[in-house]
Parts: structure tokens; C-alpha cells; sequence
């Protein structure tokens, strides 16, 4: 014996130990991964050997290779081994490297289970508190399963060190193995008044876990929170505490009335910041879920923007950036509260901390008004411009267009101005939200009518000059992202060609030979707009005299304001007006360069335009008049109805038509459950009339049962569809409902509007010019109010046309554009925004979701199985099994968000029942409400005991 | 809960981590250099606080870092941890550093990285703060070194004394292990009855 130590000991001695490999790797940091091969090398050997020393050194080395970025799974049984040692020493080096390496996926992890529990009942607390930490990190379902009892043992452990790190232990377990919450709850909540602190402070992080996820079901321990609360010292826990009622408050409202006077003391006394911050927070909380009937309600808003002022203007970094973090949270409720400290928040704009500007930022959607816009997104700019940094520019970019597009554009006055800003951003350089900028493009020119002769005016100039305003960038091999503004561009003009004021140009422009540079998806919206402009200006030429036939004229001041149709005719009339000539066959020139384009769509659709040019110089040449003026009209008739703007989540909210079963077969599964088999033998023999098979099908699908007020909702959309639909036949008594009769009755006015501002601009407009503008104007307004004539007519027939229009837009004396807000919906949805599903569906607080105030009947099943594995020597094959019934009754309750506990019993009537839904609905049901009565008393009891 | 725990210098080498959840050796390797890069190009006038983390978490997670020195200490929180709370911890935490190595160093960190794996569980356990009490963070480490040293015994006298000579001259270790020695156990297994 004594020389075998001996001899292990002399092997040791020349044995690289973790300093000499740490040494090795800093000396060989030319070829490092060479070098970290012999030693992998060397550790291999040094594994294969008996004595447990050399292999913890060896494991030892493993570890710190797996922190430098080596994969060290190979070794796991070899850990496994040295976690096994009966020496403390190598015990710990074992569960070092087990708790960095393995993962809870592992199927090693089923070898350790016996060696753990046997650690945790070790005489030395240390051993058991090494496993412990280890045992956290990889803890696996059935790891869980196995040791929950173990675990709860050592929480009547006499050592308050067991005690804690087991109580931190058990939310690893809960949340690999939900069952075990049930039984072990009452035992968990008894630590919370545990005479050491520590395991206090373990016991209420663990439930503050717990209850973030899940709060409803922990409302009941409110009254022992509120007395630790109010009792105890010690920073970290009252911290926990106080961030757990701000998660509670919402759904209690009573509970945050109380909480408001010990918060409040706790503001003023405490001279800890941490502590101090999350008072505030939770107070803010607390007012946001009680938003009325508190007396001195507004006394704690100002306390607590007060303190946040404090904080915000104190010199320490991390407060100021915190402070802004909560002025946040009370501008949602309390805008008027954080507007009154609008020049902290500015000046926080101008701080030299990156962090601290983005939060000053996203305060700042809260701070602009109709008056201040302008000059707001001014100041944005001029950051930008001097701002480096690419991600913090993509930032201000969309904090822009957040601000200014917020409630359908509230802020903004003046459209111009906007479509002028989307303009000066698209030609900031490095920039990588594009599509962004082009979306609101689109949006604005889509839902602002008045708009779109300026929008089309500012879009042409873009089409026309890429070259000047986004440099060569244009043909790099990764063209920026702001490229993306074309696409909206071009699709405005082609959309609202009638208001170009030279069609020809832009279309040349678009046509341009070095557009075949542009990424693929611009190209083709190009082409397909082109043949919207070539649809707008052929039908002028029908009627045009023979010589000119090869000509195409236009009108420019009938364009801007007519509607297609009409103007087509009128515009036949007064061709002769400003004749601008086109040549088809240069087009066909043009086009070239497209039709071989390797993209398939832009050479579908530049192919498309060619040969549909070829046709109608064909027809022409031919000289069948009518033909071909029949042709371009019925063409220039395609692209005439207007384009409605249709909601994102439209597609997504279109019912599922009754009678239709997503959930159903449409063909049989090859095999599935005797159930359906004989059904389907049933339909075979008995072959049913087709009445009898519809009344089945009904009786078999759950029908959606719709209430009063959600039929009305979906009539009420239908409505709104129908008159939105251009396509939709409605009855002629309502002519006030049809856009286009009525958009025709609105032209005089807007054109007037268009003459107030100065149009023929010669390059792009500035938004300065606005901020200045609108600046005068207020000036001016201030000293005579009757001077500002042209304006007053453009608010009344502003006026009148959005009373028209859409009754529910709300007119501002201010506004010079009205948005669209109705947007398209599919028939019977809601445009409520709300999309629940609170918690991910693969977040394992899912299945923690248990009422614990249900009382738990028999004992708990896990305790008689602990019994039963000592005597039972098939254990291990027993433990394999359990999980198959595990996953099945989750296969069973999938879709219900409340997973019943381990009580057997329970399981068993649930899938008994599982088959017969409706009446499981009913069940659960009643069951809520049930629930929620309860809660309801108990809620009660805890204010009682609160006071 | 705490979803990592990152040490590192100056020049982004890893001098310690820590994952609490499962992720791969590559990931990590990833998620130490990004953090390396979001954090080494902030001055230390800044807010010690970071969103961004894209690689780690999400939206819901912070980095809430401390510079001391040659090296970064980043913590990465969810919204469940008390952001002023953690920046305290990681002065806990490199304050019982201190203590225990006595004047704490990258070095210290660089060789002991197992001792630090030690001291930082007896602080964090599974991503949830176990003890934030030097005094009592202290008692624990102590015991459990005592408890190593009791086990040592003599029989680690002579690897002691060896590592002691290796520290004083490296090369010359590296000789002693070039030097062929016989193969020193067999002979003792043959001279066994």
C-alpha cells in the first residue's frame, strides 16, 4: 500500500500540473493548437492511469481547455470518475469540470445519479454543497425527478448552509421536473421564515423566480412578503421582495395601496440606491395598475419623478442611465409628469454615453407635440450627422420615424415636411434601415391623399437622379441599404403617374441603362412602373393625328388632379397641350439591357413590357385605330383603381371560415387509434346521404360559439370592408361612401392647398424649410390672426372632406394633411393589438403554472415511490419507464396553458376526460371560476392580515 | 437569474466563464469575443450597463460589467436582478478575490482558475445569488482550503515541493521532464514480492 503511494506520488511529481499547461500555452502562442494537442495527448494518458490524483490533475487541465474553447465531452466518464473520489479534494475538481461540460441532453448524466444523492447525504456539509453548485448547472428532468427528495431532505438540514443552497437547488428542480412543485411547496414557503437569513434571502429569490413568470399563484403569500418587507435589513432580499410586488400589484390592485406608504418611507429613509430604484420602479407599477382612486396618488408620481430627477442629473453614469430607464415606465401613464422635466431629457440627448442617449431617446416619443416636432426631429438630424457610429445612427433613424409616425402620424402638421425629411434620411450615408425609410414612403403617399402630387414630385426627382443623390455607391457589389428608398419611389410614381409632371423623364430615368445595377427587387418594380406610366400616357395618343401617332403627348395640369378615367378623356381632348414626344421603339431600346437581365423576375417583366410594345406598334402600324385605342384604355383601365392600405396583421386575422376544422384529417393518418378506424370503416359500410354526413360533420366540430358583441365587431368590419372594397357593388343611395365619386369632389380644394406652398422646387425640398416656415407662421399667427386667410379656407375644406371621408379622423385647427385611417381588415376581425401567449411557448415556466392554494390531497405520491425503490431491485428499469408516462400526459394536456400536479388521481380523470372536449372545457371552466373565487377570499384574508 | 458570468482582460483573453444555461464550447467562445467587443470600446466614464447581447439572451437581457484594471468582470442578468444590486455583487466578488489571493491580480487569475471557479460558487449556484455576505463567503472558502490541506497531508509534500521549484525555474522543469528518466514505477513494481 505504502508504495503505491509512493510510486503515485513520484508520478505526480513530473506530471504537468494546470500551471505548467497555463505556462505552456502562454510560451507556445505561435502554434497553440499544436501545442494543446500534446497535452490533450498527455491528459489522455494520464486518464488511462489508476491513481485518482493524476486523473484529477488531469481533469483539472480538461477544465481550463474547456474555458479556452475546447470541447471536452470526450472525457466525460473520466469526470464522472474523479466526481466520485471519496477525497474532497478530487470531488471538487470532479464536479468543476462536470458542471462546465455537461448538459442536461447528456445521457451520461443517468451514472451519476446514485454518486450525487450520496454526496448530498454526506457527513461533510462541504461535499454535498459541491454537488449542490455542480448539480445546478446540468440538472436534467430526470436527475430531477430522482433527487427531489434528496434535495428536500437538506432543507431541514441542521446546516443553514444545506439549507440555502438546497432551497436555490429546488427552482432548478421545478424547472426540469414541474410535479415536484406541488409537494414541495409548503416546505419552500416555511424557509421564508428560516432563523438563518440566508436561507430567507435563497427561499424569496426562489419564488421571486417562480412568481415573475406565474404571479397569480402567489399572491396568496403577499402578507408574509409584506412583513419581511417591513422587518427585515438586508438590502438584496428587500430588493427581491419589492421587485416581486411590482409583478404582483397588477393583478391585485388592493395590494398596491398598501404598499404605497412603506414604499414611500422606504424612499426617504434608504440610503442605498439600489433599494432606492426599485422602490421607485414598483411604485411606478403600482400606479400604473391603479391609475385612479388613490388620495394623494399624484403626490407619489411627483416623489418619484422628483427622485428620478436626482438620480438623472447625479454624475454617476449608471444612475443617470437607470433614471431615464424608469422615466420611461411613468410616461406611459404619467406623460404630463415626465413632460415637465423635458429639458433634463434633452440635455440627456447631448450626453457622451451612447446608452444614455438611447434611453433619452426613447423617452423622447413622449416629449414631442404638434408645436415641437419639427424641431425635435431637427436636433435628431443634426445627431445623426455628426454621430458615429452605424448602430446608433439606425437607431435615431427609427426613433424618427417612430416619433413622427406614432398614432397615424399625430404630431405631424404638414406632410411636406415629412415626405422631405424621409427624403434628407434616405441620402444619409450608412445607413441600414432602407426599407424602413421606403415603407413610410409608401405608407404616407398611400394614406395622406392630399400628399401624393408632392410625394410623386419629390419621388421623381430621386428616379431621375440616383447618380446625385446616392453616388456610386450605386453599382458596388453591396449597394447600402437606403437603395431600398427607389423601390417606394418608383412604385409612387408608377402608382400616381397622373401627377408627374414629366412622365417621359422619369420613365427614361427608370429605364436607365445603369439601373441594371440595382438589386433585383427595384429593378422589377422599375419595369412593372414603367408600364404604368407607358398605360398612363398611350391612351393620349390614340386619338392624336396619324402623324404624330409614333408621339405621345401629355397634360400635365389635368394630370394632377384627375382621376385616371376621367382625365383620360379629358386629356384626349387637350392633347395638343405641351406635346411631349416619346419614341416605343426607344423604349424597346431601353428595355434591352432588362431582357437579359440573369434575374428571372426582371426578365419576365421587362420581356412582358417588350412584347406589349411590339403589339401595339404592331396594331397601330396596321392602322386599326380603334383597336389599339381600345387596347392602351382597357390597359390605363388595369392599373385605375385606387390601392387601399391594408393592415399587417390583416392576413393573420382572417377568421377561419365556419365548418372548416384546421385541426381535422383531410386524409386519414395510414394508422391511428381504434377510434377512428371504425369511424371510417362506419362511413364505408352504412354510406351515408350527404345530409347525414354535413349534420355529423357539425355535431363533430366545435363551432366557435360567437357572443353578441363579437358578431357586431364582425359586422361592423364587414361594413367597413365593403365600403373600402372598390370591387364590393354597393347601393347608389350612398354616393358619400364611394371614394372614387367623392375623391373627384375633392380635387378644388386640395389643388388650392398645393398653391399655398410654393411646388416648382428645383431641387429637393429642405425640411428646414418647414421648421422655418411653420415657425413664421405661429409668429405670425400670434400677431393677426385674421391674416392667415388661405390657410383658414384649407382648414374648412379640409374640414368637409375628412367629415366626408371618414367621420372618426379627428381635425386639427393645425393640420394641413389628413391621414387615412381606416385600413383594410379581413371580415370579422378585431383591430385589437392584442396577441397573448405571455410566456414562450419552450419556456419551461409553462408547466410551473400551478395553483398552490388548491389544497393537496393524498400524500404525495413521490415519497411512497422513495420507499418503494430501496426494496425494489428493479428500480433503475422503473425510472426508465416513468418518463414515457411523463411526456404522454404532457402530449395530453398540450393545449392547456395549466398543468395539473403530480396527484395521480387527478391525471387519471383528466385523460379519461381528455377525449370528450367539450365537456373538459366546461370542467375547466368552472373551474376558473372556482379558482378565481377562492383567490378572491384568500385575497381578502390577506389584506385582513395585512393591516 | 444570472445567465453568465464572464472574466476576461484587456485584449478579450478569457480568464474565466461561466455559463448557466447549456451552450456550446464554440458559442461561448462567440459570446466571449462579442461581449469583448461591446465592452473593451466603452470609455470608462460610461454607464456600466449594456444592452445587446444579441448572442446571449435577447431583449430581456443586460450586461452589467465592471473594469478593474487589466480586466472586464461581465455579469449577464435578465430583468428578474437589481442592476445596481449586481455591479455591488461583482464588487463582492472581486473583493473576496482579494482576500483570498491577497492582492488579487490577472496572474492570480490566469493559474488559479479553479480556485476562482471555487470562490465564484460559493457566491452565485445556478444563476441565483447564494450569499452576498463577505464575511460568511470567506468562512466558507476557508473551511473548504482547510479541508484540501487536511487531505493533502504529507503525501502532497514532495508535488509541492516540485511545483515550487517549477515556480522558481520554469526551464528548469521543462529539463526535468526532458530529462529520460527509467521508468522509476515499473522498477518499484518489479522489486514488489
Amino acid at each position: 500500500m505504502a508504495l503505491k503511494k509512493v510510486k503515485g506520488n513520484l508520478e505526480r511529481i513530473f506530471d504537468k500540473n494546470l500551471t505548467d499547461l497555463v505556462r505552456g500555452l502562454r510560451n507556445n502562442k505561435d502554434n497553440e493548437s499544436k501545442y494543446i494537442a500534446q497535452c490533450i495527448e498527455e491528459i489522455k494518458v494520464e486518464l488511462r492511469q489508476d491513481n485518482a490524483a493524476v486523473k484529477a490533475n488531469a481533469v483539472t487541465k480538461l477544465a481550463y481547455l474547456q474555458m479556452v474553447g475546447y470541447d471536452i465531452s470526450w472525457a466525460g466518464f473520466n469526470v464522472i470518475e474523479v466526481m466520485s473520489s471519496p477525497k474532497f479534494t478530487h470531488k471538487r475538481i470532479g464536479y468543476l469540470a462536470a458542471s462546465q461540460s455537461f448538459h442536461a441532453d447528456l445521457e451520461m448524466l443517468m451514472l451519476t445519479t446514485n454518486m450525487i444523492r450520496k454526496d448530498l447525504s454526506s457527513q461533510n456539509q462541504y461535499e454535498a454543497g459541491v454537488a449542490l453548485s455542480a448539480l445546478s448547472c446540468f440538472v436534467s428532468p430526470d436527475l430531477a425527478r430522482d433527487l427531489s427528495n434528496d434535495i428536500m431532505t437538506l432543507l431541514s438540514s441542521t446546516k443553514p448552509y444545506l439549507r440555502k443552497k438546497g432551497v436555490l437547488m429546488l427552482y432548478k428542480i421545478f424547472l426540469k421536473y414541474p410535479d415536484a412543485l406541488r409537494p414541495a411547496f409548503p416546505r419552500l414557503k416555511e424557509k421564508l421564515e428560516d432563523p438563518d437569513p440566508g436561507v430567507q434571502s435563497a427561499a424569496v429569490n426562489v419564488i421571486c423566480e417562480l412568481a415573475r413568470k406565474n404571479p397569480k399563484n402567489y399572491l396568496s403569500l403577499a402578507p408574509v412578503f409584506f412583513k419581511l418587507m417591513t422587518t427585515s435589513t438586508n438590502n438584496w432580499m428587500l430588493i427581491k421582495i419589492i421587485k416581486l410586488f411590482g409583478a404582483l400589484t397588477p393583478l391585485e390592485p388592493r395590494l398596491g395601496k398598501k404598499l404605497i406608504e412603506p414604499l414611500t418611507n422606504l424612499i426617504h429613509s434608504t440610503s442605498a440606491m439600489s433599494l432606492l430604484y426599485e422602490c421607485i420602479n414598483t411604485v411606478i407599477a403600482v400606479l400604473i395598475s391603479i391609475s385612479t382612486g388613490m388620495p394623494n396618488h399624484n403626490a407619489s408620481i411627483e416623489l418619484c419623478v422628483q427622485k428620478l430627477r436626482i438620480l438623472i442629473e447625479d454624475s454617476d453614469q449608471n444612475l443617470k442611465y437607470l433614471g431615464l430607464l424608469a422615466m420611461s415606465k411613468i410616461l406611459t401613464t404619467h406623460p404630463k409628469s415626465v413632460q415637465t422635466h423635458k429639458d433634463l431629457i434633452m440635455r440627456c440627448l447631448d450626453d457622451k454615453d451612447e446608452s444614455i442617449r438611447l434611453r433619452a431617446l426613447d423617452l423622447l416619443y413622449g416629449m414631442v407635440g404638434k408645436k415641437n416636432l419639427m424641431e425635435i426631429v431637427k436636433k435628431l438630424m443634426v445627431h445623426m450627422e455628426k454621430a458615429e457610429g452605424t448602430t446608433y445612427r439606425d437607431e435615431l433613424l427609427t426613433k424618427i420615424i417612430q416619433i413622427c409616425s406614432q398614432n397615424n402620424y399625430q404630431h405631424i402638421t404638414n406632410f411636406e415636411w415629412y415626405i422631405s425629411v424621409l427624403v434628407e434620411l434616405s441620402r444619409v450615408e450608412g445607413l441600414s434601415h432602407g426599407s424602413m425609410v421606403a415603407s413610410q414612403m409608401l405608407d404616407v403617399a398611400v394614406r395622406v391623399h392630399a400628399i401624393r402630387p408632392f410625394a410623386v414630385e419629390q419621388m421623381s426627382l430621386l428616379l431621375e437622379n440616383p447618380y446625385a443623390i446616392f453616388g456610386m455607391a450605386l453599382g458596388s457589389a453591396r449597394p447600402p441599404s437606403m437603395i431600398q428608398v427607389l423601390y417606394a419611389a418608383a412604385w409612387i410614381c408608377g402608382e400616381y403617374c397622373t401627377f408627374l409632371s414629366n412622365p417621359k423623364k422619369t420613365l427614361l430615368g427608370m429605364l436607365d441603362s445603369r439601373m441594371v445595377q440595382l438589386p433585383h427587387n427595384i429593378q422589377s418594380v422599375y419595369l412593372q412602373n414603367c408600364l404604368k406610366v407607358l398605360a398612363h400616357l398611350l391612351p393620349s395618343q390614340s386619338k392624336g393625328p396619324p402623324a404624330t401617332a409614333n408621339l405621345l403627348t401629355n397634360g400635365t395640369e389635368e394630370g394632377e388632379s384627375e382621376d385616371l378615367p376621367d382625365q383620360n378623356a379629358k386629356e384626349n381632348e387637350d392633347s395638343a397641350v405641351e406635346p411631349e414626344k416619346i419614341n416605343l421603339a426607344e423604349i424597346q431600346e431601353y428595355l434591352k439591357p432588362f431582357i437579359s437581365s440573369e434575374e428571372l423576375e426582371v426578365q419576365e417583366r421587362a420581356g412582358c413590357l417588350n412584347n406589349f410594345i411590339k403589339c401595339y406598334v404592331k396594331l397601330e402600324s396596321k392602322g386599326q385605330v380603334d383597336d389599339f385605342g381600345e387596347l392602351s384604355k382597357e390597359l390605363a383601365n388595369a392599373f385605375s383603381s385606387e390601392l387601399n392600405p391594408v393592415a399587417s396583421k390583416a392576413q393573420k386575422k382572417v377568421p377561419v371560415p365556419e365548418g372548416l376544422d384546421l385541426d381535422a384529417w383531410i386524409n386519414d393518418p395510414p394508422s391511428d387509434s381504434e377510434e377512428e378506424t371504425t369511424e371510417t370503416t362506419d362511413v364505408f359500410v352504412k354510406t351515408h346521404t350527404a345530409a347525414d354526413f354535413g349534420s355529423n360533420l357539425t355535431e363533430k366540430k366545435k363551432v366557435p360559439e360567437l357572443s353578441e358583441e363579437e358578431l357586431g365587431k364582425m359586422r361592423e368590419a364587414r361594413k367597413q370592408e365593403q365600403n373600402l372594397n372598390p370591387h364590393y357593388l354597393k347601393s347608389s343611395s350612398k354616393p358619400t361612401n364611394s371614394k372614387l365619386v367623392n375623391w373627384s369632389d375633392d380635387i378644388p380644394p386640395v389643388e388650392k392647398l398645393d398653391l399655398s406652398v410654393p411646388l416648382q422646387i428645383p431641387t429637393l425640398a429642405s425640411s428646414d424649410k418647414y421648421l422655418q416656415e411653420s415657425k413664421q407662421k405661429s409668429s405670425k399667427s400670434k400677431k393677426e390672426k385674421s391674416s392667415s386667410g388661405k390657410k383658414k379656407k384649407k382648414k374648412k375644406t379640409k374640414g368637409k372632406e375628412s367629415e366626408e371621408e371618414e367621420e372618426d379622423v379627428e381635425i386639427e385647427a393645425e393640420t394641413v394633411h389628413v391621414v387615412n385611417t381606416v385600413i383594410e381588415m379581413p371580415e370579422g376581425a378585431t383591430l385589437s393589438d392584442t396577441e397573448e401567449s405571455a410566456l414562450a411557448f419552450d419556456d419551461p415556466h409553462r408547466a410551473l403554472d400551478i395553483d398552490l392554494d388548491i389544497p393537496l390531497d393524498p400524500p404525495p405520491e413521490v415519497a411512497k415511490t422513495k420507499a418503494s425503490r430501496k426494496s425494489d431491485p428493479n428500480y433503475i428499469k422503473k425510472s426508465k419507464e416513468k418518463p414515457k408516462e411523463v411526456e404522454v400526459t404532457n402530449s395530453e394536456t398540450h393545449e392547456e396553458v395549466v398543468v395539473e400536479p403530480s396527484v395521480n388521481s387527478i391525471k387519471k380523470t383528466k385523460s379519461s376526460d381528455s377525449k370528450n372536449k367539450s365537456h373538459k372545457k366546461h370542467k375547466k371552466h368552472g373551474k376558473k371560476e372556482k379558482k378565481s373565487k377562492q383567490s378572491d377570499a384568500n385575497d381578502d384574508n390577506l389584506l385582513i392580515e395585512m393591516e | 437569474m444570472i445567465k453568465a458570468i464572464l472574466v476576461f482582460n484587456n485584449h478579450g483573453k478569457p480568464r474565466l466563464s461561466k455559463f448557466y444555461t447549456y451552450i456550446t464550447e464554440e458559442m461561448q467562445q462567440q459570446i466571449i469575443k462579442e461581449t469583448f467587443h461591446l465592452v473593451s470600446k466603452r470609455d470608462d466614464n460610461v454607464c456600466n450597463f449594456l444592452e445587446g447581447g444579441s448572442l446571449i439572451g435577447g431583449a430581456d437581457y443586460k450586461l452589467i460589467y465592471r473594469h478593474y484594471a487589466t480586466l472586464y468582470f461581465v455579469f449577464c442578468v435578465d430583468s428578474s436582478e437589481s442592476e445596481l444590486g449586481i455591479l455591488d455583487l461583482i464588487q463582492v466578488f472581486v473583493e473576496t478575490l482579494d482576500k483570498c489571493f491577497e492582492n488579487v491580480c490577472e496572474l492570480d487569475l490566469i493559474f488559479h482558475v479553479d480556485k476562482v471557479h471555487y470562490i465564484l460558487n460559493e457566491l452565485v449556484m445556478g444563476g441565483m445569488v447564494l450569499e452576498t455576505n463577505m464575511t460568511e463567503i470567506f468562512t466558507r472558502i476557508d473551511e473548504q482550503n482547510k479541508l484540501e490541506r487536511q487531505e493533502a497531508g504529507l503525501a502532497a509534500a514532495p508535488a509541492r515541493a516540485v511545483s515550487a521549484v517549477k515556480n522558481m525555474n520554469m526551464n528548469l522543469s521543462q529539463q526535468i521532464k526532458d530529462i529520460k528518466l527509467p521508468d522509476l514505477p515499473q522498477a518499484i513494481k518489479d522489486l514488489k514480492f
